[in-house]
């Protein structure tokens, strides 16, 4: 019965196969990739209709922030750790696959991944201590990583150039360089959805909900058979990873990988994107993400439309237009938490079910 | 030791002069017992006997201080608890002990942990790594325990939301799919009403005789414990004071004393009674 409807009105699935699909509806599925696909044609609309270089940038952002909000969110939402160092790991990877690339001329294509696994290696270094801590002794300790990352970027020349930062040349592949915003676009989305898809893979087998079990019970998870240590860091490994590769493709589409960036601030935000888009829900890491990345763009365009308004004038507000959107970010933040503490993702399945149910309310 | 048990080679679990201290609480004192493979084993004794801490060291949440813990042959005394349920012992807690905001088939899925071979690489790549197969042929089995413990109409259903008795018999099938030889069950009827307690009694006399598992259970019920255990051992303060038949047991004077209380001069006869204790354990 999966084929039929968008919604069927009961459980009419007759094999797990089915039953264990990531999207519980043909519907819903197929929504899903053909939303991908008009993604694709984006990039071609903007280059031969109208311009939309500005709104494929943001979308670049979206996509390689949100794989690394992913990683967060595995390792906060899913396995209940805690980390503010997500910014370092991110950074990590931007730094490490210019300097495959660099010093030891391994194509980009391959340093992306590499640099991934090389994130994954120091995250769980960084999280050994994990495997002790638990919740703010924990979320110092990953502190120590942010500042201990951050302090070794600015040191190490010979990783990631020092204070002058690194080159970082473009992504290749036989010989044509996606050196635009346009294509570009494609490696992002290309990488958004392998890893997303990877993601939700691994929630539903083994490992997944081990990380789950670890969360909500952690005594019985362990005589259910699995190891904490094991599993407490190996959520740090596979969040560093998602955070080294979202790193790389930040790097690789900026061209340029400076130290400035990867500060405590960044972390927080990476916090702020999964909690609004929901914790423990995969694609809330994306709509949380976007939430983010857009919000400061919606305020621009208010403050904007505000300036020089008798509003403007009334309130005296002149020159500190500007702080209206700093100030609108922590807002929401809040109101999030108050009123939708289960985030975006949460709120889209209660859409969902009021839909599937109207017109009558149960 | 005068446990009944013929053939050594019958025991599955033996626990010898088991000590167990929490600064100056003595929560066991060399209690020692063994339990035959296929057998419906209680342990009784009044709150705070140590009953729950006796469990606790053989699922491996507590070491003991002294004695042996041996599982199939093998010490375990050491073993860390996950490796516990590697090797087949399984169990369930006194408080809900469910990961809560999983589905109850995801719940009961995760007692699969140890006999699951896919890993965060074959899991990510799900239909190329073999991954898809193999939780799908564990699904089946899974849905035989759920259909066992008659939870299909909760299947899909946050374990959270559910009410106690539910989750008891979740927590159950959650052990159960760990396919222990072993299966230590805390207080399974705790908090149930009758019609609930008849349906855990038989889902345990069922799973003692038709899957052949061997349980060890702790229970207040006398009524439950008399019904369906095969034998039954009776704690008081940390100490062995009885173990034998059900009936033996329930005439025994000690085991009296420890539930009933004692008429006169409370504070002396508890002392006799440890001292009776310690006597009866190293007389066995």
């Amino acid at each position: 019965m999966a084929t039929a409807g968008f919604r069927p009105c009961g459980d009419f699935k007759s094999d797990y196969a089915s039953d264990t699909r990531i999207f519980d509806t043909a519907a819903s599925r197929w929504w899903c990739v053909g939303g991908v696909l008009l993604l694709c044609l984006l990039p071609v609309v903007s280059e031969t209709v109208f311009d939309l270089k500005y709104e494929l940038s943001l979308l670049i952002q979206i996509g390689y922030l949100g794989v690394a909000a992913l990683g967060l969110n595995i390792l906060v939402g899913f396995t209940g750790q805690i980390s503010i160092g997500h910014a370092a790991f991110f950074g990590f990877g931007a730094f490490a696959s210019p300097f495959l690339n660099n010093n030891f001329g391994i194509p980009v294509f391959f340093a992306i991944p590499l640099a991934g696994l090389m994130s994954t290696a120091v995250g769980m270094l960084f999280g050994i201590p994990a495997a002790r801590l638990k919740g703010l002794y924990l979320a110092i300790a990953t502190l120590a990583a942010q500042f201990i990352l951050q302090d070794f970027f600015g040191r190490a020349d010979w990783f990631s150039g020092g204070t002058h930062g690194a080159p970082a040349g473009p992504f290749t592949i036989f010989g044509f360089a996606f050196d635009s915003d346009a294509s570009y676009f494609y490696v992002v989305l290309v990488y958004v959805v392998a890893l997303y898809l990877a993601a939700a893979n691994l929630m539903r087998t083994r490992d997944g909900r081990a990380l789950v079990a670890v969360r909500d019970h952690y005594l019985s998870a362990e005589m259910m058979g699995i190891n904490l240590t094991k599993y407490r860091t190996m959520s740090f490994g596979i969040s560093s990873f998602y955070a080294g590769i979202g790193g790389a493709l930040y790097g690789h589409y900026l061209g340029f990988v400076s130290v400035e960036g990867f500060t405590i601030l960044f972390s927080i935000q990476f916090l702020g994107m999964i909690i609004i888009g929901g914790l423990g829900s995969i694609m809330g890491s994306l709509m949380g993400t976007a939430f983010m990345v857009l919000l400061p763009e919606v305020m621009d365009g208010l403050t904007g439309a505000l300036a020089g308004t008798p509003v403007d004038i009334a309130l005296g507000l002149k020159d500190n237009l500007a702080y209206l959107r700093e100030v609108a970010i922590g807002v929401t933040i809040i109101l999030f938490l108050v009123f939708e503490p289960d985030g975006l993702a949460h709120r889209w399945q209660q859409i969902k079910a009021y839909w599937k149910l109207y017109p009558f309310s149960y | 030791m005068g446990d009944g048990i013929t053939r050594p080679s019958d025991r599955i679990l033996e626990v010898e002069d088991v000590s167990l201290a929490f600064g100056g609480v003595r929560a066991l004192t060399d209690v020692g017992f063994a339990v035959a493979k296929g057998e419906l084993f209680a342990i009784i004794g009044p709150n705070g006997a140590g009953k729950t801490s006796m469990l606790n060291c053989i699922s491996g949440r507590y070491r003991p201080q002294k004695g042996t813990i041996r599982f199939q042959g093998s010490d375990v005394t050491h073993l860390s608890p996950n490796h516990r349920a590697t090797i087949g012992i399984g169990r369930t807690f006194q408080n809900l002990a469910l990961f809560g905001h999983m589905s109850v088939l995801d719940n009961i899925m995760v007692g699969r942990h140890h006999l699951l071979r896919s890993n965060v690489l074959s899991g990510a790549l799900y239909w190329l790594g073999g991954a898809q197969k193999e939780e799908l042929a564990h699904r089946r089995e899974v849905e035989e325990i759920i259909d066992f413990l008659e939870i299909q109409h909760v299947r899909k259903a946050t374990a959270g939301t559910l009410s106690y008795g539910l989750r008891k018999r979740v927590e159950l099938a959650r052990a159960i799919a760990l396919k222990p030889e072993l299966i230590l069950l805390d207080e399974p009827m705790a908090g149930m009403n009758l019609e609930e307690k008849e349906d855990m009694a038989r889902y345990i006399v069922d799973l003692n005789e038709e899957w052949g598992m061997t349980v060890v259970m702790i229970e207040h019920d006398m009524g439950v414990v008399m019904d369906i255990s095969h034998r039954v051992m009776v704690l008081d303060f940390g100490r062995r004071i009885a173990e034998g038949l059900p009936a033996e047991v329930m005439a025994h004077p000690q085991v009296r004393r420890a539930y009933l209380g004692v008429a006169d001069d409370e504070e002396v006869a508890d002392e006799e009674v440890a001292e009776d204790g310690a006597e009866a354990g190293a007389g066995r």
